[in-house]
Parts: structure tokens; C-alpha cells; sequence
């Protein structure tokens, strides 16, 4: 439809609003990775030179190996346990139609709704009473709990996109319960499937109030112990701390390229309701 | 002669029971045990005070001005950034959804989201501190005298919020409004009402009710912020919210009763906001986005 | 009657031409519609006619010529001020409003006071025959009904030209045959003037004063319904039109007429526009007539029963297809003779 001149400059004032957002978050960004890389930065626009030291000092300090070693374990339980009971369950909620499915729904809904600090220091509570909290097993548990909703949610328009025709067929041709999953369902839900998984393991990197609450030691992730680096800044070096960051910022980036293949941008945010 | 009655299996099956029902029991037991048991365990333990009757640690918030401010000072942090988050995210979500190649800005919009706020804070303590970037454009285009004070305050976590909450609503705006059939503003068009007419009589009653759920899901967030408002902002005052004090009870005074009170506390309010939210969202229309058939 | 058509003299398409890139949606269409006149757009899917209401309409501007209501200019204005009325193919009802107020909606635009809307409402209202569904919202009517309330919303404004995209393609054959005599009924009765859009013939056959057929961006020929129907200008309207039996053949110029040779059998034909020496061949299946001494023989192939006759396919013997109707019981493998006559035998330029 045709524009007036009103129309255009109300168009130039929300692109420059979204240009402006998008500015700031580029250069906040930018910011943290040119001061890591800084030798010194005091009162300039740029570093005073360039150097990759506090990468090496953050490697150690921070013990990063151990920590991504331990961030990799957590994120991979969590990716594969909520897989594991999270796809079934979302076929059963797709195909069949139970008395107290919608509270079973409204459940499966819950964790997703309520933010996790709210539920995340009763649940905290819970686990150090059972001696889990504190170790990865614990970490694993807590942030099962909004995954595993998570993974049924997104599958069951995926479950329910397959033609339960298409099922019929398999078993009047002979199929058990076992081999339709296997040949039929697996093969047609990949795509649902890796998407879901992919959203998962990046919403867990980025997992902070749930691993905070519940790790111990030796069991922080990384955005745990980033948290405790920046908490602790007076202690060490900005440019080491940055660094860390830096570390954290592509590997969740690079997970997130990598979902954003299989899965629109909404779909990590429209958790609920669509 | 009355027909034979089905075996057991065969009639819940009718109901829908059967071996493949059984795949949710997985998950259910899990939010359970998890999220169900703790919530109600918590709240047990919450009139199970060190000291006291069972509503000492409740008396005990409303007493000390140190616990009950939190609820005022998180307000005061969480309504300002919803309502700028959702208002701001309608203009900004009608304007893209005429864009054709949308992907590129959503792709950019969701990294803060992925960020997470930990690293969100740790980009703004440097980008916008006293020598950060900011400060500098600002003093290089002489806008201040001196470098305005964004971090360790109130405005460096209504910042990390604006950061992290804007993507989340305009995502969820601008899926709503994407399922607004566009014949409807074009069948307005031709009716004779401008864009601002259209955006009021059509646009904005059809937006409403998920304007409702966003701006639900946005407070929820905002409400419960909490790594932000310890490294960016000013814990120990202005930016004392309620998660950092439900926080600091529980692995600081190892008083679980009182942190779960306060936890209890902190979900009271959500569910009050939400209620009144969705009761406001009943009384708008709430049918289908688009029109009839076709 | 309150709801009347606006006076005006004609709508004229000049040269109108709409590109998407390098797509050329509409080339140099020229068109000319008169207060009162009830004109179809007709064509196949793609070929440009939505594309051309939505130019008229504003939603859509023109890349090249100009249209004119009258003396005035009217591609510079916006859809809300040239003041037309239109109806949608899924019809664009405001699900969030009664229907009493999506019929209101350009009244209330133009700030007409309240009682002047309700009475002009439930005039429309009782136009479409929908005075009791007045307070239910769109998501609890019919197909047809919301049809009825979109026409309803499209004229209560009193409109100079009312557009139609395609209206009845939604509904199901018996639904749209109502409704095609309700628009006939709601045209005579407020004499606005229409454009409507259809890819359906029968629909333009038979509620238009005049057919413009559209194919690729085109107009092909411009007619009223009868000449459009037995006399399309070229191949692809005859095509279009119905002519289901086309198909080469030598011409030659005999004694009396164009002479063509129809599964080897020499008939004569009407010739449309210049001929040489090859030249193709259309008829209608309707008229090819089965009788005992007819001149073309075929084998009859396909027979479909369809209540009231036989719809028919029968091979010639040199390989040829002739759709045609059967009164008589046929069936597969019955050897038949057909004819047809000469006026019925349309011949274009190869």
C-alpha cells in the first residue's frame, strides 16, 4: 500500500530505534572482545596494543579445561535424558487422549512458565537434602526440569504433523510397536527432533540461576563460573575475565549457528504458548 | 442375553490407556519429584521457622523494612522494563513483519537472549562503564561533561533488561502479530481508515489478548532478575531485589525456611500480576486471528 | 432504497501495466466500466486479474498508465481515499467485531452520526437477509453468511464501484450457485457498478454485462458473455472458454467456406481472423452432436454418466481426441459418428 510522508517517518524512527539496539549490542559485544585482547586500555578508544596472555592466564586461572570438561558432561546428560523422556512422552501426549491429559499438560507447562529462581530454591533445598546438590548429578537434575517440558512441547506439533495414517499402514503391513518406532517415527521426527535438542543444549549452556543454585565446586558450568569471575573482578584482571567471556560467548554462539540451521529464531523463545 | 464384556485392556483403551499412555509417566514423575514436591515442600517448610510460630518467617519479612522494600524495589525495576519491552516491541514487530528477509534481525535479536544474562552483565559493566564506549561517544560529541554513571546502579540492570528482555517480546509480538491475516488491514484500507485508524480498531484489539500473555511472560522474567542485579547493579541497596534476598537466606544464613518463604513470596506476586493480566485479557476478544474460511 | 451507487460516468484503465522485478504481473491494460455496468475479470490462476483489482482498489500501485474515474486521477490516491467498495476472496471479516459493526466499520470511518449508521446498517443488513444474525461475530456464521456480511460491509457505504476477488471460490457448487443469484439480485436492485473477478466461466457467463479476458498479464478479448462464449477472438480465450476439442488441421478455401479436415472427414468451418494454409481447429463439446450419418467417426473411449447425459471422450482414427455430450446411453468401445455444424466450427491461424 502506498505511504504517506507521515507513514515514512514513523518507519525511519523504529528502524533507527532498532538500528540503535542493535548498535549497542554489537559494540557491548565488541567491547568485550577487544579488551580481551588488550594489553593495556585505560583512557582510549582502543587498547594500547594487542596480546593473547590473558587468554593463556584465564586457561589456568580460571581452570577452563576442567570447566568445560564438566559444562560438556552437564550439557550432554541434560541433551540426551530429556531426549530420552521427553520425545515418548510427547508421542503419547500427541496421539492419545486421556482423562486428566490437560492437567498432565498444564504440568508439562509449568516449569516452563515459572522462572527458575522462583522454583529453583525450593527445588535447591530439596536436592542438598538428598545429598545430590553439589555434584554433577545434581546440576543434571535441576536443569532437567525445564528441559525435559521443553523437549515435549516443542515435539508434540511434530508428533501431530505426522499422519497417524502413515502408522496405521506400518502396522497393517506388520509392523511391532518396536520396529514403527524405530523405522517409521524416528526416521520422520529426526528433523523435530534435532531441533529440539539443539535448542535445549543451547538453553542449557546459558543455564545460570539452576546450576548456580545447585553446583558445587567441582561442578560449575561455565556461566557459573563466569558469574564468579565477574563477581570476584577486584581480584583478577578485567582483560583475564573478558577473555573468559570470550570463551563463553563463542561457544554458546557457535551451538546457537548451528541450531539456527534446523530452526527459526521464535522457536527458542516461544516456549508456551504457541 | 447381554453381550460379553470386553477384557480390561480393551475397555481402558477405549479411554485412552494404554502401553503407549504409559510414555508421559516418565515425565510426569519427573516434574513430580522436581518441580511439584519441592514447590509444596518449600511451602511446608516456609511455616516451619527457625523460631517462632508458623508464620514467623512471613511476620518477619513484613517486619524488617530490609526484606519488605525488596518487593517495592523489584517492582520498581520490573514494571518499567516490561512495560518499555512490550510497548516498544509492537511498532518495531509491525514494521518487520512487512520485511522480506526477516532472518537476518531476528537471528541478531536472539543472541542476547542466548547470551544469557550473565554474559549480558559482563558486556555492560565494560561497554558501559566510566571509560567504556559509550561514555566515550557520549563526551566525544560533548552530550555530558562527565561520564554518566550507568553501572553498579539501577540503570545498569534497566539496561540488561531492556538487552535481554526486548528480543523475547518482539519475538513473541511479532509471531502474533504474523497471524493476523493481512487481508484485514487491507479490507480497512479500502474502507477508508489510515493506519493510525487501522491500528486502533483492528490491529491493536486483535494484538491485545497476546499483548496480555506477553507481557505476563516479560514480567515473570523481569520480576525474578538476579545475576544482573548483583554484578551490575547495586546489591546491598537500590538494586536489592527480592531473588537476591530469597538467595542470600538460603547459602548465607542457611535459613531454608525463610528462603522458601520468601520464595513463596516471590510466586505470590508473579501470580497475582498474571491473574490480573489474564482476567484483563478474558474480557478482550479472544477468537481467531483471521477471518472465516480461506 | 437508502443504499445507493454514487453517480459517475466510467472507470478507465489506461495502458496499466503492474511489474513485480522483472515479472510483468499486467501489460498495457485498457478497460473502460460505465455506472451500473457489471464487468468480469476472467482468467486462469497467475494471469493477472487479482493482480488488476488490487490496482483499482489502491492496494497495489500501477508501474506504468493511469486510471481515471472520470476526469480525476485516481492511482495517486491510497485505498482510503478513492472511496470503493470490495469484497475479499476469504473475506476479510474483523473477527473481533458483530457483524453490525463490521457492515459499520466505513460508515464509522467517515464519521456519519450514530443513527444515520444503524438505519443504513440494517438496510444493507436486510439487503443480504441477514437482519438476524446482526449480533453474532463472524467465527459463528457460515461461508455463506460471511459472503452475505462482506457484500453487506462493501456497498453500505454507497459506493461508485464495488470490487469482488474471486467471492464465491470458497463456497461449495451448491452454495455458489445461491449466491450467484443473490449477487445478481443485489446488483439489480442497487445498480452499482462491479468489477468481479473469477476464473470460473460459467460464473462470468453468467453474471457479467461484459467479460474481460485476462491470460498472462493480458487482455485478450473484451466482450459481452454471448460473444465471448461463441466467438473468442483467439486460441487461448476459445481454450479457455471451453473449447475443449482443439486440435490441427489443413485449410483450404472451397466453394462454400474454409474447409478442415476433422479425423479425416471434410467439414466446413468458420474462420476467425486471417487463415493460411494450417490452421487450428475448435468446437465446443456441446456441439458436436452424435447422430447415425454423421461425417466424423471415433471410438468411444471414456464415458462418464453424469445424471442427465454423457460426458464422453471417443479417439478418432488418426489418433485425435473429441470431447463431446451424450443424450444416449454410449459406452467404452461403441464405434459413434459425430457432426457438427459449420457455424460451430471455429477456425484460427495455426
Amino acid at each position: 500500500m502506498r505511504r504517506g510522508i507521515g507513514e515514512r517517518m514513523w518507519a525511519c524512527a523504529v528502524w533507527t530505534l532498532v538500528g540503535f539496539f542493535v548498535l549497542n549490542l554489537l559494540a557491548m559485544i565488541g567491547s568485550v572482545v577487544v579488551n580481551s585482547f588488550g594489553t593495556r586500555w585505560f583512557n582510549s578508544w582502543l587498547p594500547a596494543g594487542y596480546t593473547a596472555q590473558w587468554y593463556a592466564l584465564a586457561w589456568n586461572e580460571f581452570q577452563l579445561p576442567g570447566i568445560l570438561l564438566v559444562t560438556a558432561e552437564v550439557v550432554g546428560a541434560v541433551v540426551l535424558i530429556s531426549g530420552l523422556i521427553g520425545v515418548p512422552a510427547a508421542y503419547a501426549m500427541a496421539r492419545r487422549n486421556f482423562p486428566g491429559k490437560q492437567a498432565v499438560m498444564f504440568l508439562f507447562l509449568l516449569p516452563l512458565l515459572v522462572p527458575p529462581i522462583t522454583y529453583g530454591i525450593p527445588m535447591a533445598t530439596v536436592l542438598y537434602q538428598a545429598h545430590l546438590a553439589g555434584s554433577i548429578s545434581g546440576v543434571v537434575l535441576a536443569n532437567l526440569v525445564p528441559t525435559v517440558p521443553f523437549v515435549i512441547l516443542i515435539m508434540i506439533p511434530f508428533v501431530e504433523q505426522i499422519d497417524p495414517r502413515v502408522e496405521a499402514a506400518a502396522r497393517v503391513f506388520g509392523a511391532g510397536m518396536l520396529r514403527l518406532f524405530l523405522q517409521v517415527l524416528v526416521p520422520l521426527l529426526t528433523p523435530g527432533i534435532l531441533a529440539a535438542l539443539l535448542l535445549v543444549l543451547v538453553r542449557t549452556i546459558a543455564m545460570f540461576e539452576l546450576t548456580f543454585l545447585t553446583s558445587g565446586p567441582t561442578s560449575q558450568t561455565l556461566v557459573v563460573a563466569l558469574y564468579y569471575a565477574v563477581f570476584a573482578a577486584g581480584v583478577r584482571p578485567g582483560q583475564s575475565i573478558d577473555a573468559m567471556a570470550v570463551v563463553y560467548m563463542i561457544t554458546t554462539l557457535v551451538w546457537l549457528l548451528i541450531a539456527l540451521r534446523f530452526v527459526n529464531p521464535t522457536q527458542i523463545v516461544t516456549r508456551a504458548k504457541r | 442375553m447381554s453381550a460379553p464384556r470386553l477384557p480390561l485392556h480393551r475397555r481402558l483403551r477405549e479411554y485412552g490407556l494404554d502401553s503407549v499412555t504409559l510414555l508421559v509417566i516418565p515425565g510426569v514423575l519427573f516434574v513430580l519429584a522436581l518441580f511439584i514436591y519441592p514447590f509444596f515442600y518449600g511451602l511446608v517448610l516456609s511455616f516451619q521457622p527457625k523460631a517462632g510460630d508458623w508464620l514467623a518467617n512471613y511476620r518477619k519479612f513484613f517486619a524488617e523494612p530490609f526484606l519488605y522494600d525488596t518487593i517495592g524495589i523489584t517492582l520498581a525495576i520490573a514494571v518499567p522494563a516490561t512495560l518499555l519491552n512490550v510497548v516498544l516491541s509492537v511498532p518495531v514487530a509491525l514494521r518487520v513483519r512487512l520485511l522480506r528477509r526477516q532472518r537476518l534481525l531476528t537471528t541478531i535479536l536472539v543472541i542476547p537472549i542466548t547470551l544469557g544474562t550473565v554474559m549480558v552483565a559482563e558486556g555492560l559493566l565494560t561497554y558501559l562503564g566510566p571509560r567504556g564506549w559509550l561514555n566515550r561517544t557520549l563526551l566525544e560529541f560533548g552530550l555530558v561533561d562527565s561520564p554518566v554513571r550507568l553501572v553498579h546502579n539501577y540503570w545498569g540492570v534497566m539496561l540488561s533488561l531492556v538487552i535481554t528482555g526486548f528480543p523475547f517480546t518482539f519475538l513473541l509480538t511479532l509471531s502474533y502479530v504474523t497471524g493476523i491475516d493481512p487481508a484485514l488491514e487491507q479490507a480497512g484500507a479500502v474502507l477508508g481508515a489510515r493506519p493510525r485508524e487501522r491500528f486502533r480498531r483492528i490491529l491493536l484489539p486483535l494484538l491485545a489478548p497476546g499483548l496480555a500473555i506477553t507481557l505476563a511472560l516479560a514480567f515473570v522474567q523481569a520480576f525474578t532478575v538476579f545475576p544482573s542485579a548483583i554484578l551490575l547493579g547495586a546489591p546491598a541497596g537500590p538494586t536489592r531485589v527480592i531473588s537476591i534476598v530469597a538467595y542470600q537466606a538460603a547459602f548465607e544464613q542457611y535459613d531454608y525456611s525463610m528462603a522458601s518463604a520468601i520464595a513463596m513470596l516471590m510466586a505470590a506476586v508473579q501470580l497475582l500480576i498474571i491473574t490480573l493480566l489474564l482476567a484483563a485479557r478474558t474480557l478482550l476478544f479472544r477468537g481467531p486471528a483471521s477471518s472465516g474460511k480461506g | 432504497m437508502a443504499v445507493v451507487s454514487r453517480d459517475f460516468r466510467e472507470l478507465r484503465l489506461e495502458h496499466v501495466s503492474r511489474d513485480f522485478g522483472q515479472f510483468h504481473a499486467l501489460r498495457d491494460v485498457n478497460l473502460t466500466v460505465r455506472r451500473g455496468e457489471f464487468v468480469a475479470l476472467l482468467g486462469p490462476s497467475g494471469c493477472g486479474k487479482s493482480t488488476a483489482l488490487n490496482c483499482i482498489a489502491g492496494l497495489l500501485q500501477v508501474t506504468g498508465g493511469a486510471i481515471y474515474l472520470d476526469d480525476q486521477r485516481l492511482d495517486e490516491l491510497g485505498p482510503e481515499d478513492r472511496g470503493f467498495g470490495m469484497v475479499f476472496q476469504n473475506y476479510a471479516l474483523f473477527p473481533h467485531m458483530t457483524v453490525r459493526r463490521n457492515v459499520g466499520f466505513g460508515l464509522v470511518t467517515q464519521r456519519r452520526p450514530r443513527d444515520e449508521i444503524a438505519r443504513r446498517v440494517d438496510e444493507a443488513l436486510a439487503l443480504v437477509r441477514l437482519e438476524t444474525q446482526a449480533d453474532k461475530l463472524p467465527g459463528q456464521l457460515s461461508g455463506g453468511q460471511q459472503q452475505r456480511v462482506a457484500i453487506a460491509r462493501a456497498v453500505v457505504v454507497a459506493p461508485p464501484l464495488v470490487l469482488m476477488d474471486e467471492p464465491l471460490s470458497n463456497l461449495d457448487a451448491k452454495l455458489r450457485v445461491e449466491m450467484r443469484a443473490e449477487i445478481r439480485r443485489i446488483h439489480s436492485m442497487l445498480g452499482c457498478a462491479t468489477i468481479y473477478v473469477t476464473h470460473d466461466q460459467e460464473e462470468a457467463l453468467s453474471l457479467a454485462d461484459r467479460i474481460l479476458v485476462m491470460i498472462e498479464g493480458q487482455t485478450r478479448q473484451i466482450g459481452a458473455p454471448e460473444d465471448l462464449y461463441a466467438r473468442p477472438e483467439t486460441i487461448d480465450v476459445a481454450e479457455f472458454m471451453g473449447y475443449r476439442n482443439l486440435f490441427e488441421s489443413d485449410a483450404e478455401t472451397v466453394a462454400g467456406g474454409l474447409a478442415v479436415s476433422i479425423g479425416g472427414a471434410r467439414m466446413i468451418g468458420t474462420p476467425v481472423g486471417a487463415i493460411g494454409a494450417r490452421a487450428t481447429v475448435a468446437i465446443r463439446p456441446d456441439d458436436l452432436r452424435l447422430t447415425g450419418d454423421g461425417r466424423i467417426a471415433a471410438t468411444v473411449e471414456i464415458a462418464e454418466y453424469h445424471g442427465r447425459d454423457f460426458y464422453a471422450v471417443a479417439r478418432m482414427d488418426d489418433g485425435i481426441e473429441l470431447y463431446f455430450r451424450s443424450d444416449t446411453r454410449i459406452a467404452v468401445g461403441d464405434a459413434v459418428r459425430l457432426d457438427a455444424a459449420p457455424a460451430r466450427i471455429l477456425v484460427y491461424a495455426a
